[in-house]
């Protein structure tokens, strides 16, 4: 049942916008003229196309973040039997722990972790 | 009072009348209709606290003209957002374009759909709930990002970088201060959260650990949702609206719903995790005041705590200035991060010891 209703309210919020954007379609005004589909940036006529090379800072936290995330998936299964590992579970996650924020500590003294 | 007798009996109802697979599509019917009308009144709720809200903080008295202490203002607004014409920009690439607000709204919805508003009120309950609740939202920044991306206009593209930069950041101290809360509740299903709260809530059994917690939770939470002090993804004063600048009407509607909603998702998930739910609050050996705490019914508590956790966002939202975009990653990646994984460390090493209560 639990998946049923996963798929349902996935359909249901699709539905939700499509309804908002239909019902907005059909009793709003429409007009055209050729300024109102410029992009809006400063007032005056846009420069090129925004689809350029971007700062790579971006990209460098997005792999640090992929580091973490990982290390918290692998986390999760251990956090609900800890309690009935005990001391051993605190033990292995101990080295497992060093070893993260070892890459952290690296990252940190690359200064990786500023921004530039 | 326990919601799954309401819901049985509309399950035997329905059973008398229709064979089974008419019942499970009227009950997947019903519930989703429940939750999406729940969603769209916590998000109109949402906009007129954050009015006022923001108003008193300012010494002012906010929207007063519609309706009596402006009441149907919002539902004016709503109206209002309905009438706008959809603009569809020409540069822009259409399909991206047009996908963004779906995804933003489905992470936002898919979320609320976890939250236990009361003993037996909670849609998906999945025993990996906590894990479900973290993947739901996060796939909303990829909406944000698509919408930037496929505007083609410059501000957005920056706001939806800075945001992309700041909600997965901001996603590791949440997932960080869940992990703490998983380590001394042993189980990551919502509903076995909150009754093994019935006894004292997590922030009163994980007493330091749980606060420092509890506290990083908060801030990461705001950040998640792009607020000030940490809303420089649509910096008004630099982006003009970041990533929804070229979105319109209706359009832009659904990505201000689906930010208030989450600003209501962090602060259910808060008091889910920290403030024991719809548990009353219990306090050993004053049986005489936690009978009277028990009369109270669990919506009740789940509201209350939920709002009383937004005000604080509100709060904070209305007293501190924005930080730049460095100051943001470094407050991250050099504080809340090492601070979480020490506080992991600090809270499994209680519960393997024993000293929670």
């Amino acid at each position: 049942m639990n998946y049923i209703l996963l798929f349902t309210m996935i359909i249901a919020s699709v539905v939700l916008v499509a309804a908002g954007m239909l019902i907005a379609r059909w009793i709003s005004p429409r007009s055209y003229n050729k300024q109102k589909s410029e992009s809006y940036e400063c007032g005056i006529p846009t420069q090129g196309e925004t689809w350029v090379h971007f700062k790579a800072g971006y990209y460098l936290f997005a792999i640090l973040f992929l580091m973490f995330d990982i290390e918290a998936v692998f986390l999760f299964p251990w956090a609900t039997v800890v309690q009935e590992l005990g001391i051993k579970a605190l033990v292995g996650v101990l080295f497992f722990m060093f070893i993260l924020i070892l890459g952290l500590a690296y990252a940190w003294r690359k200064k990786a972790l500023e921004w530039k | 009072m326990d919601f799954s007798t309401i819901t049985t009996a509309i399950d035997n109802l329905l059973r008398t009348y229709m064979p089974e697979q008419a019942v499970i599509l009227a009950e997947c019917l019903l519930i989703a209709l429940c939750l999406v009308l729940a969603y769209v009144l916590f998000a109109i709720v949402m906009i007129f606290m954050e009015r006022k809200v923001c108003a008193a903080f300012q010494c002012r008295v906010g929207p007063m003209r519609v309706g009596y202490w402006g009441l149907l203002q919002v539902f004016a607004d709503v109206f209002k957002m309905l009438i706008k014409e959809i603009i569809s920009i020409k540069r822009s690439d259409h399909i991206l374009y047009s996908l963004a607000p779906y995804i933003v709204v489905m992470s936002s919805v898919l979320t609320f759909s976890c939250l236990p508003f009361a003993r037996g009120l909670q849609a998906l309950d999945f025993n990996i709930g906590v894990f479900f609740l973290m993947a739901a939202s996060s796939f909303g920044v990829l909406g944000i990002l698509l919408a930037g991306w496929s505007s083609n206009n410059k501000f957005s593209m920056i706001g939806a970088m800075r945001s992309g930069g700041q909600m997965i950041s901001y996603e590791l101290s949440v997932g960080l201060c869940m992990l703490t809360m998983v380590v001394l509740g042993g189980t990551m299903q919502i509903s076995a959260i909150v009754e093994s709260q019935l006894d004292g809530w997590f922030i009163f059994k994980g007493h330091i650990p749980a606060c420092i917690a509890f506290v990083i939770y908060l801030i990461a939470g705001n950040a998640e949702t792009n607020r000030a002090p940490f809303d420089l993804p649509e910096a008004e004063s630099e982006l003009t609206a970041g990533y929804h600048t070229e979105y319109s009407g209706m359009h832009f509607g659904f990505f201000y719903v689906a930010e208030f909603m989450n600003v209501f998702i962090v602060s259910a998930i808060a008091s889910t995790l920290f403030l024991g739910g719809w548990a009353p609050l219990y306090i050993p050996g004053l049986n005489a005041v936690n009978a009277v705490m028990g009369y109270i019914p669990g919506i009740v508590w789940m509201l209350g705590k939920t709002f009383f956790v937004i005000w604080l966002l509100m709060w904070i939202r209305w007293t501190f200035p924005r930080l730049r975009i460095d100051q943001v990653l470094v407050l991250e990646w050099q504080y809340l991060v090492p601070i979480g994984l020490v506080n992991l460390l600090l809270m499994t090493i209680c519960v393997v010891m024993g000293w929670t209560f």
